[in-house]
């Protein structure tokens, strides 16, 4: 800590940081514009001027823009020095000049910096009078609308663009005052994290065009806290809901997990929820039936002794409500069988090596990454951009010693160039990661498993060896070994997404080995497919495959199905075989999807932005999702179905199933301090989900019934469906929306409630992380190191391959993401494609059936196996097959599936 | 003395008050003949000024478009929370109320609404006669609401002035605003 003066009082600040973060970190205001905490500091927009005294004789002190000013001892500022802010009010005058006149119809009007900063600095009356400039628009794709004329030039959007997240279809053109940031032409912008120029742009600039479509201003909406549910890294977000439709998703910044930034993914993904076709009523083959008939029929099921199959999507309240209405014995996963096995190994050894699951702030700490198996910028974006940070600690470290300090954006960028650090991807295909990679070694998952185990081996001798691998395996194994060793923070990454069992316990294997090498915990961050799918593991289902099998024999007299497709997770005849067996077969859904169409009850449940409950992510972190909105017709929480239908248990509100979950499975013992109690209350009121400044009341409802709905009341959380109550001081897990007075702005206000800019939220992060290292676990190492696969004539080995628009279920039903997901295809490697003749579409036995599908050629596809995309719509359903036998289709599609 | 002075400072009282009553009646008695402030409503109808605060219209830009761009600032303004409107969009990019509801049995017609708009679509008017046996009846929408003309502001068209290009106005048509640049142009 120094001490700095400012305005003559003197404060205590952190060492090292800039004088903006500082001062905004003390709680003071000052006005910025080109300073992000994530970006750093370039000086570019000339807003947040101070001025500097030399020492306390110096009356007249000089000007300085506080971004670019370190914090040292005895500096001595002022901040309400006329000089400054009368430089400041000029700035903002000048940035005005051009600025159109059209707050009204811009949708960051209410939540705009620029506004705010205008405000702040007090320039009311326009005195130029020359010309605005004006600029063309462009159509930059579904998600993001382009007002250019809004521009202030600050340079925040091609900073975090292609500087933050690696995009390269964002520029500048033009030059002075005509700059202009777009595309080289009209077009979607490619990059999955395009969202965040939303509210990475102080004005109006860059705006949501999923919103705009159904705009509400930021004080009409109705938020909430929630997590987002389109992948398992688990990203906070704040859904707003206003008029019965779930208007927008944005990032809620945690300082441990996604800090300031979300994916396309999570952010637009939310259309599925405001989808025409949802499930609203409850259906007894095919017909509406009331609540209380479908409560009743789920009551009957459930004393014929059915068994319940859990959801990977579902909350931990709403999988452990089905695993105790049908028994632990009877509780099966509704994942993949292929899935269950490698979330199987996650949870043993989260739970019980030596190994530590880092968060992304971890992650972005990490100076040597390898990434084994999992092509991360698909399957959870999120964390690829936390690992895209990672590589640039070398520039950091380089910088460090040339006495640069770290938030120096532009210096350090200079200083490296494309300079980045270790990262090795072995992958199955090509992925998102492989441009950053300093190493990129593509192998068949088999072949990437051996590697991965000859890496532990390398590691460590007493880890099992690898033979019969070839020399170039063997010298990539030393060479990633060599670095790992040197590293101080290594960092094992991989996951579920290449579908082979033994990369999983490869990737667990390196980082024992790493962790018994440095006698401390190392790092290994596993991804897995859905946002509670560690969750549901945690509650020790069966795997899904032994319930299919238990139906053959005709034991199983009903099912209940919960918030899963079991076409997506098992082979179709094998599924239809089992709901044809089964008796009578309950589902639990909120939209419609093939099982649906097959279950002879289906009761309506609400999504997460209309239900409560507990997620936990890839990392371990158990957090609190709750309700922006009330569900949709005769839709209820799936935990309170399962709990009305249930002989014994009375639970009333989301507290009781919580405890009594954390009770009966000790991992979840401490998923009750997710957040605090439905009784906690500030000056005797809940939280409110609606700002202070909500409009409406009285009219929106108005033309239904004169009389104002009494708001509805929530047991089953500290948040209320009013305005009345303190949203500023709640604690960090209930926030329900950013706003603090005179910052508007999401992205910005958020510095009124963190610790210090751009660090932890005050209070802390939400959410409990359930696996802590165990610190000398003799882990038993993997000994099964599987073979390598010779090719066989005319069979090509399948390998997933991911898309962010299209492999996750629930986001491909979002309207806007529709236009983003690529058509259905398989990826052959161009000597394979020659070989089949140059075919346009291949015939591939698909689990008997006959399938054409257009086939692509890429050569990150390792020959001899054939990339298959995952979950994309039109795609065959069901897991892919391990191998395939394919030929050239006959023209005219003579093939197609039967 | 001091006795006489009292007598004649009470007798100067009640010649005050006596006179006092005369002048009133001459008053009461005046008016007899003067014309009347009140007029027999409702057969007669009083002149209200046009800045009387009465029923609420929306009203129309000179070219005939509807003036209100959905920006909620009416809404946010209002005391009582009686206004709800949803933004919607043309095709060329001009904003519109999908639906535009007063609660008039909720309005306190204080004319916030007026103050805050930024495109003088929302005007208060001299119309007070909204009285209504159904509470239901006082729930007024957007057909309710819009009028065919500009209300008391005849000029101003806020498109004209703000930048946001619409159908029939594009870039750099807007007031003080120069031509579009041409971003691929070497000159500096």
């Amino acid at each position: 800590m120094v001490g700095i003066v400012v305005d003559g009082e003197p404060h205590e600040v952190p060492a090292g940081g800039n004088l903006l973060q500082s001062l905004l970190s003390l709680g003071l205001d000052l006005p910025y514009f080109c300073w992000h905490p994530a970006l750093g500091s370039v000086g570019a927009c000339r807003q947040c001027a101070v001025v500097q005294y030399r020492d306390e004789n110096d009356v007249t002190g000089r000007v300085a823009m506080a971004c670019m000013t370190p914090v040292a001892e005895g500096l001595r500022i002022g901040l309400k020095a006329p000089a400054a802010v009368e430089f400041r009010a000029g700035i903002i005058e000048l940035l005005m000049t051009n600025h159109p006149h059209d707050c009204p119809v811009c949708e960051e009007g209410g939540e705009c910096h620029l506004q705010d900063m205008t405000v702040m600095t007090g320039h009311t009356f326009r005195q130029y009078r020359g010309l605005k400039r004006t600029h063309r628009n462009q159509y930059l794709g579904p998600f993001i609308n382009h007002e250019m004329n809004r521009c202030i030039a600050c340079y925040r959007c091609v900073r975090f663009y292609r500087d933050y997240a690696g995009g390269d279809d964002l520029q500048v053109f033009a030059s002075r005052n005509q700059v202009y940031f777009g595309r080289f032409e009209d077009g979607a912008l490619e990059n999955e994290f395009s969202g965040n120029l939303v509210e990475v742009c102080p004005t109006g600039v860059f705006t949501d065009r999923t919103f705009s479509a159904h705009f509400t201003r930021k004080w009409d909406l109705q938020t909430a806290p929630s997590v987002c549910v389109h992948c398992g890294v688990g990203c906070n977000t704040t859904p707003g809901e206003r008029y019965g439709t779930l208007k927008r998703v944005i990032n809620r910044y945690h300082g441990d997990l996604n800090g300031y930034f979300l994916c396309d993914r999570g952010r637009f993904g939310y259309g599925f929820v405001n989808c025409a076709d949802r499930l609203t009523e409850p259906m007894l083959h095919g017909q509406p039936v009331t609540r209380a008939e479908g409560r009743a029929r789920l009551r009957d099921v459930t004393f014929k002794g059915a068994i319940g199959i859990g959801s990977p999507r579902a909350s931990l309240e709403a999988n452990f409500a089905l695993r105790e209405l049908v028994g632990p014995e009877n509780f099966y996963a509704g994942c993949a069988d292929a899935d269950y096995a490698m979330l199987d190994t996650i949870r043993r050894v989260l739970a019980s090596w030596p190994v530590h699951s880092p968060s992304l702030r971890e992650v972005e700490g990490a100076d040597v990454v390898l990434v084994l198996g999992e092509d991360v910028g698909n399957t959870a974006p999120r964390l690829a951009l936390a690992i895209r940070q990672a590589t640039r600690n070398c520039m950091l470290a380089a910088a460090a010693e040339l006495k640069i300090a770290p938030w120096q954006d532009a210096a350090v960028r200079e200083l490296a160039q494309q300079v980045r650090g270790p990262l090795f991807v072995l992958a199955t295909t090509g992925t998102r990661l492989d441009e950053l990679a300093e190493v990129v070694v593509r192998r068949t998952p088999a072949d990437i498993a051996r590697l991965g185990f000859a890496i532990a081996h390398a590691l460590e001798p007493a880890a099992p060896a690898v033979s019969g691998l070839s020399d170039e395996d063997r010298q990539h194994a030393e060479s990633i070994a060599e670095a790992l060793k040197r590293a101080d923070n290594p960092l094992v990454v991989s996951g579920t997404g290449s579908g082979e069992p033994a990369i999983v316990e490869a990737a667990a294997q390196i980082a024992c080995a790493l962790s018994r090498r440095r006698k401390q915990p190392a790092s290994v961050s596993f991804v897995v497919p859905e946002c509670n799918s560690l969750g549901l593991m945690l509650l020790d289902p069966k795997r899904l495959g032994k319930a299919l099998e238990s139906a053959e024999s005709g034991s199983v007299p009903a099912a209940i199905v919960l918030e899963s497709d079991l076409f997506r997770s098992a082979r179709t005849e094998a599924v239809e075989s089992f709901l044809s067996r089964v008796g009578e077969t309950v589902l639990l859904d909120h939209s419609p999807q093939a099982t649906a169409h097959r279950a002879q009850i289906v009761l309506p449940v609400g999504t997460f932005a209309e239900t409560e409950g507990t997620f936990v992510n890839g990392e371990g972190r158990a957090q609190r999702f709750f309700a922006a909105m009330s569900p949709r017709g005769a839709a209820m929480d799936s935990w309170r179905w399962l709990a009305e239908a249930h002989p014994r248990h009375d639970w009333q509100c989301l507290d009781e199933v919580t405890g009594a979950c954390a009770a009966a499975i000790p991992v979840l013992a401490r998923m009750v301090d997710a957040a605090p109690r439905a009784d906690f209350r500030i000056d005797g009121l809940k939280i409110p989900r609606q700002t202070h400044r909500r409009s409406g009341r009285t009219a929106a409802s108005a033309h239904i019934d004169i009389r104002e709905p009494q708001p509805q009341d929530d047991t089953d959380s500290a948040l209320a469906f009013t305005m009345e109550g303190d949203a500023f001081d709640a604690p960090a897990a209930l926030r329900t929306y950013s706003w603090a007075p005179s910052w508007n702005s999401n992205g910005q206000s958020i510095a009124k409630f963190q610790d210090e800019v751009g660090g932890a939220l005050r209070g802390g992060d939400p959410g409990v992380r359930l696996f802590e290292p165990v610190q000398r676990g003799a882990a038993p190492w993997f000994t099964e190191i599987p073979r390598a696969v010779a090719a066989e004539p005319g069979v090509w080995l399948t390998v997933p391959r991911y898309h962010v628009f299209g492999s996750e279920a629930l986001s491909a039903r979002a309207e806007s993401v529709v236009e983003r997901i690529p058509a259905p295809y398989v990826a052959l490697h161009p000597s394979d494609l020659a070989r089949l003749g140059h075919a346009d579409s291949v015939e591939l036995n698909w689990h008997g059936f006959r399938e054409v599908l257009p086939v692509l050629a890429d050569d990150t596809v390792v020959p001899g196996t054939i990339g298959v995309p995952v979950g994309l719509p039109g795609m065959p359903c069901g897991p892919c097959p391990r191998t395939l036998a394919l030929r050239k289709a006959e023209p005219h599609g003579s093939g197609v599936s039967t | 003395m001091a006795g006489l002075r009292q007598i004649a400072m009470q007798g100067r009282a009640v010649l005050g008050i006596v006179l006092s009553q005369f002048r009133t009646l001459w008053r009461v008695l005046g008016h007899t003949f003067t014309r009347a402030d009140t007029v027999q409503y409702p057969e007669q109808k009083p002149a209200l000024s046009p800045r009387y605060r009465g029923r609420i219209v929306l009203t129309r830009d000179p070219d005939g478009e509807e003036r209100c761009v959905a920006c909620n600032l009416c809404a946010v303004v209002c005391p009582v929370a009686c206004i709800a409107l949803q933004k919607a969009e043309d095709a060329h990019g001009r904003w519109y109320p999908e639906f535009f509801r007063i609660n008039f049995s909720r309005c306190i017609l204080c004319g916030l609404c007026e103050e805050a708009c930024p495109t003088y679509a929302i005007q208060l008017t001299p119309d007070f006669e909204m009285a209504e046996y159904d509470r239901r009846n006082m729930v007024y929408e957007k057909e309710h609401l819009l009028i065919d003309g500009p209300g008391k502001y005849h000029d101003y068209n806020f498109y004209r002035v703000a930048g946001k290009s619409i159908g029939g106005k594009d870039k750099g048509e807007a007031e003080h605003e120069a031509p579009p640049i041409d971003i691929h142009s070497l000159l500096p």
